[in-house]
């Protein structure tokens, strides 16, 4: 009961502050919004028993992508005001549509596929180690050693695009 | 009840007062140890040697008008100071103290809590002190505030990944990120791990100068040109706010100096029996007075070297600082694996 209370609850606050992130104008207050509502998403992964996940999400998202935007929107001008960036080619219609018809999948995801999702408990009890970092690191260095290793490709094919872009003379 | 609810309260209610008074007195070391340096007498006038001078100045700062600029983001304006300030307080929670000793006829732990990922939520929650000073920059709406957010922003990243992966090397020697762990494995291991990760210990060392914004790397609040920097605008008790948070994070950075590299609560060669006459001395004093020896050197560093140039420091950060790191890190792995 206590559970579901604290779950509902922090559900409430990272909904409201994501809605907040993309309704607010003044774009440092959205940025701002949306490290509150990375903050309650650790928050989520601490009640259900992760804190290595939560620490990480604090650490990788609150603290260092964010801060990253930040540094982009200041270096931006951004004081021009939104209604300015009123697109000409805007599809109010299809917008519509294409809303409609996630919001029906998802009420059917929601009436039909709760029973099917497993239970992930189990899995973590077969491991080898305790612990919620060792068990992170087991599985990641186990049953999911080539998604691991393609993330990692892909974050240095990024970074060395990044260098090529940004070095006139190599 | 008892020991779920009221001694966590009261160690709180402790470590955090006893964490602001040390502040107030920290800020006293650092203006007398530098008029020495100096040779000047430092604050002599309130209470014998300047012994009061914190509590005159606090009372000073909360008496001086509070202005907010015409044209700042009065929210942001607001919540920053704050936004600095909690982080470099609730670290606290994860540092301990000393082990489990028995008080008034009940075991009590000298420290708030230990998770089995404190390291990891101390460098998390540092992360998000980044905030107060980039958030006091921009909301001010001034030109030098703004610079020196700027600058500290991008400081306090690049520093962040030398430390961190300092850090991975203990958690490499350790084999855990509890901190209470980190102090019983040093002390298995009969070795500070000073000792054995000197690279580590000097390149974490630079890398809290940097990141809390000390001298030499005090370039976010460079007095001669940024006319005091990110803090420029901000008056009384807010500007103290700042100042509260910057030495509460010294203090921070010495405690896991301390843990880290200093075997923590333990008497220098705990395994020595003919050492154990030292035990009289409560453990808690050993960490305090380790932590006291770092807090030292920073007020020494700062009367001692001048200031890093921008490029200089983003130099030493990425080009040297870094690559040692992690040509540490690698070789720990190696030396580990080699001895398992």
């Amino acid at each position: 009961m206590g559970e579901a209370i604290a779950f509902y609850t922090l559900a409430a606050f990272i909904l409201g502050f994501a809605v907040l992130v993309i309704t607010t104008k003044d774009t440092v207050h959205s940025v701002l919004f949306l490290v509150l509502d990375f903050l309650f998403v650790a928050a989520l992964y601490v009640m259900l028993n992760a804190p290595f996940l939560a620490a990480i999400q604090v650490l990788v998202y609150a603290g260092g992508i964010v801060v990253l935007y930040l540094f982009v929107v200041m270096l931006v001008n951004l004081k021009r005001l939104p209604e300015a960036f009123q697109d000409p080619n805007r599809h109010g219609r299809i917008g519509l549509i294409l809303s409609v018809a996630v919001l029906l999948e998802l009420a059917a995801i929601a009436a039909l596929g709760v029973g099917s999702v497993a239970p992930v408990r189990t899995a973590a009890r077969a491991l080898p180690v305790t612990g919620n970092t060792e068990q992170v690191g087991w599985m990641l260095y186990t049953s999911y050693l080539i998604p691991f290793e393609i993330a990692s490709m892909l974050l240095l094919v990024a970074m060395i695009g990044a260098i090529v872009l940004a070095k006139r003379e190599l | 009840m008892i020991d779920g609810f009221v001694i966590p309260l009261l160690k709180i209610v402790i470590v955090l007062n006893a964490t602001l008074v040390g502040v107030t007195y920290m800020v006293l070391l650092e203006r007398k140890v530098i008029a020495w340096a100096q040779s000047r007498l430092g604050p002599m006038r309130v209470g014998p040697h300047g012994i009061l001078q914190p509590i005159a100045d606090a009372v000073k700062l909360m008496l001086k008008e509070d202005i907010t600029p015409a044209r700042a983001d009065k929210w942001v304006f607001t919540v920053a100071p704050i936004i600095s300030m909690v982080p470099a307080l609730i670290v606290y929670a994860v540092i301990p103290f000393g082990p489990e000793v028995s008080l008034f006829g009940r075991q009590v732990t000298l420290y708030i809590t230990d998770i089995n990922v404190g390291l990891l939520y101390i460098v998390s929650v540092a992360s998000v002190g980044v905030y107060g000073i980039i958030l006091a920059g921009y909301a001010s709406n001034s030109k030098f505030p703004l610079l020196a957010s700027l600058r500290a922003s991008a400081q306090l990243i690049s520093y962040e990944v030398a430390v961190t992966l300092t850090l991975v090397s203990v958690v490499l020697m350790s084999g855990t990120l509890s901190m209470v762990g980190i102090v019983r494995a040093q002390e298995s291991a009969h070795l500070w791990f000073a000792f054995a990760q000197p690279l580590a210990f000097g390149i974490f060392v630079i890398g809290s100068l940097a990141e809390t914004n000390r001298a030499p790397f005090d370039l976010p609040e460079a007095e001669q040109e940024l006319t005091g920097g990110f803090h420029t605008e901000y008056s009384g008790m807010r500007f103290a706010l700042f100042f509260l948070a910057e030495y509460a994070n010294m203090i921070v950075v010495s405690s896991v100096a301390t843990t880290l590299f200093f075997g923590g609560w333990l008497r220098p060669f705990p395994n020595w029996a003919a050492l154990s006459f030292l035990d009289f001395i409560p453990s808690w004093t050993w960490f305090l007075i380790k932590s006291f020896v770092f807090l030292y050197f920073f007020v020494w560093v700062r009367a001692t070297l001048p200031r890093y140039r921008y490029d200089q420091l983003m130099r030493l950060g990425w080009k040297l600082l870094i690559p040692l790191a992690i040509a540490n890190l690698v070789l720990t792995g190696i030396i580990r694996v080699a001895l398992l």
